[in-house]
């Protein structure tokens, strides 16, 4: 596997979402899935959200190109839409950082090489509240060491070794390691009795 | 030592613990539908690949389907583009695929068990969050992201990490007005929108044996509105009979050897579980839910709570949800005017709830300002009600009587919220913008309580109309 898929630590400037249980619904409207690519997507990022606010962090001009998400408990609850990981990414985020995550988001975000690390609370308000007074510093996410570094303040921010594994090691490319099974898949399924019939 | 359901299928599948100490697990059944596959046909045909198991998927037309008129191409370009997808997809990888011509087309969590495609013991997965559902027949049913759809066709299997056990209990008897979706509510309220994360629920207790399969689904239905990616109801009897003659479940004497499988599949008693969580059936009230998201709920009794009485964390949410529905905290839920009312989805867009919700028209006409719809959940429930006559019931009191499809549960065809508009919904998600509108307000409650609220203009306890 070539060496550029491996995550062992993001580095951009930041960019703050207060605010709990943001759903997948909030981060593309389902309006958005009408698409047969997921190109363009990321233009639509929390397109509502920042229709109803225009002071949404994502409207502002501060953290136009930053790549470090900043979030609050839940993040990216509900729908399962990779949409809503692909307008992310697509909009430039590249790491994510946050209270907890809806656990199929967590899953797609990994899936596109994106690391969701958890913090504590008190954690991400501050680094919330650093970010917005300095937008133009970088935020390090290292998913290696677990923590997140922004200016000399190092905050401890966790993923659970089998995503970390996946990031670090570049093989988050789930295909491509699942097919390493080979035939084992057909030996698997010929031991179940609905497969070969009861 | 005793194991759980959860156990067993996940040891029946292992094919291998990978590197990172997730597990690759082979998935029985692969459902597809036409928003989370185009991408994922894409990947596969960029990857030089083909579908590993393609008489293990099966395809169906859902999400974006009109209700009115299903005629193509349709009006909207872009529903006729995915469809089109859709079609040439399965048709290029050799799947099979439920369209209207046949017969069988519907939500892909309606038709997956009524066709008996969903088995216990199964591992089933789809491009959507509420595989959830497929759970109740004693099947690990889990929603995938597309990527991970590209996975289960190229390699019918999923890298994966076994989740906690908490077995919900729900003991007591119902009472009279008290249905399914009540309970999961219910659950979702008590145990929290993030109770379930990491965790899959074993639905269990008195008030869940007895529930019908119809019943079951819906409570699994929502699973993954309060944080389980899966749960499941052990198979049993009344999964048994239920599944018996099904159009993919198997004949004759196979029949009873899967039966006999099937039973060997349920958790066996003394089995632990990672946690336990306990519900008194008999305290539940017709749930409504007043905020936007499912956990924020009160029986229809009761009034809205203040965000003072939550956790200083939750707050800044409850103020939200306020606002953005236009209530009060201490308001009683009750009276709240609505706008639309919705029975559907694939949490009560079955033959049953069609039932209860006919029974309540029966008992009035829409009321003036608002716009009722009732849409099946598959051509087959809409063949079954049509024949014991429950759309003209709902024709007669002023509801209009839809085509099968996932509508306005998320808005992504022409069934819509317009603006601030509140529904009363039977769907399972409340999230601002999800039924159409950026603005829309959505009150998530059991079909009876919708159809109460269609007749009554307002929400209303179904106990005073059905007494
Ligand atoms: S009915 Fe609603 S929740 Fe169910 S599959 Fe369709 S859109 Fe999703």
């Amino acid at each position: 596997m070539s060496t550029n898929f491996k995550r062992r630590q993001v580095s951009g400037r930041g960019i703050p979402l207060p605010g709990n249980d943001i759903d997948t619904d909030r981060i593309i409207p389902a309006r958005f899935l009408k698409a047969v690519t997921f190109e363009g997507m990321g233009e639509h990022a929390f397109e509502d959200a920042r229709k109803q606010n225009p002071e949404h962090p994502f409207n502002q001009k501060a953290y136009q190109g930053a790549s470090v998400l900043v979030v609050g408990q839940n993040f990216g609850c509900g729908s399962s839409r990779e949409h809503a990981p692909q307008a992310l990414m697509r909009w430039g985020i590249r790491a994510i950082v946050g209270g907890s995550f809806g656990e199929i988001f967590f899953g797609n975000c990994v899936m596109l090489g994106i690391p969701c690390l958890v913090a504590s609370q008190a954690d991400v308000e501050w680094l919330q509240k650093a970010i917005a007074r300095a937008p133009q510093q970088p935020v390090t996410v290292d998913v290696e060491t677990q923590e997140v570094r922004f200016g000399d303040r190092i905050i401890k921010a966790t993923v659970s070794d089998g995503p970390r594994n996946q990031l670090v090691g570049g093989t988050w490319d789930s295909t491509a390691v699942l097919l390493e099974a080979g035939a084992a898949i057909e030996a698997t399924a010929r031991r179940l009795p609905y497969v070969v019939g009861y | 030592m005793a194991r759980t359901l959860l156990d067993k299928v996940w040891e029946a599948h292992t094919v291998r613990t990978l590197p990172s100490g997730q597990t690759q697990l082979l998935i029985g059944l692969h459902l597809i539908h036409e928003v989370t596959t185009p991408q994922a046909f894409q990947m596969l045909k960029e990857l030089k690949l083909t579908v590993r198991m393609p008489e293990r998927t099966f395809g169906t037309l859902d999400h974006i389907i009109p209700t009115a008129d299903q005629t193509r191409p349709y009006a909207d370009p872009l529903a006729e583009d995915m469809a089109a997808h859709m079609y040439k997809n399965t048709k290029e990888f050799g799947l099979p695929l439920f369209d209207m011509a046949s017969g069988r087309q519907g939500i892909v969590h309606v038709i997956g068990p009524e066709l008996g495609l969903s088995q216990p013991g199964m591992t089933i997965a789809c491009g959507d969050s509420h595989t959830s559902t497929h759970g109740a027949v004693g099947a690990i049913a889990f929603g995938i992201g597309t990527t991970q759809v590209r996975d289960v066709l190229a390699t019918q299997c999923l890298a994966m990490a076994k989740p906690k056990l908490r077995q919900v209990r729900v003991d007591g008897a119902l009472a009279k007005g008290v249905y399914a979706k009540d309970v999961i509510l219910a659950i979702i309220g008590t145990l929290g929108v993030k109770g379930g994360v990491g965790y899959a629920y074993e639905y269990a207790g008195p008030i869940i044996e007895r529930m019908t399969m119809e019943e079951r689904l819906t409570v699994c239905n929502m699973s993954i509105e309060g944080g389980a990616r899966c749960g499941y109801v052990n198979p049993d009897a009344t999964t048994i009979e239920y599944l018996r003659g099904r159009p993919y479940t198997p004949a004759g004497a196979a029949f009873d050897r899967a039966a006999a499988w099937w039973k060997t599949m349920a958790t066996e008693p003394g089995a632990k579980f990672d946690d336990v969580a306990r519900l008194d059936g008999a305290a539940i009230e017709p749930v409504v839910t007043w905020g936007i998201n499912p956990g924020m709920s009160v029986g229809v009794s009761q009034r809205i709570p203040s965000p003072d009485s939550q956790p200083e964390p939750e707050r800044p949410t409850f103020h939200e949800a306020l606002a953005h529905m236009g209530f009060e905290a201490g308001q009683p839920i009750k009276g709240a005017k609505i706008d639309v009312a919705f029975v559907g989805s694939c949490t009560n867009g079955r033959l049953s709830d069609l039932r209860i919700a006919a029974e309540v028209a029966k008992k009035g006409k829409v009321a003036k300002h608002v716009r009722a719809l009732i849409v099946p959940g598959s051509q087959q429930v809409a063949r079954a009600a049509e024949a014991e006559g429950l759309h003209e019931i709902f024709q007669a009191a002023g509801f209009q009587w839809r085509k099968a499809g996932c509508s306005m549960c998320l808005g992504m065809n022409d069934d819509k919220l317009q603006g601030r508009e509140m529904s009363a919904s039977s769907s399972n998600r409340n999230f601002i913008g999800r039924q159409g509108s950026p603005t829309g307000r959505t009150l998530l409650m059991s079909p009876a309580m919708v159809a109460a609220a269609a007749i009554t203009g307002v929400v209303t306890d179904v106990r005073e109309i059905l007494r």
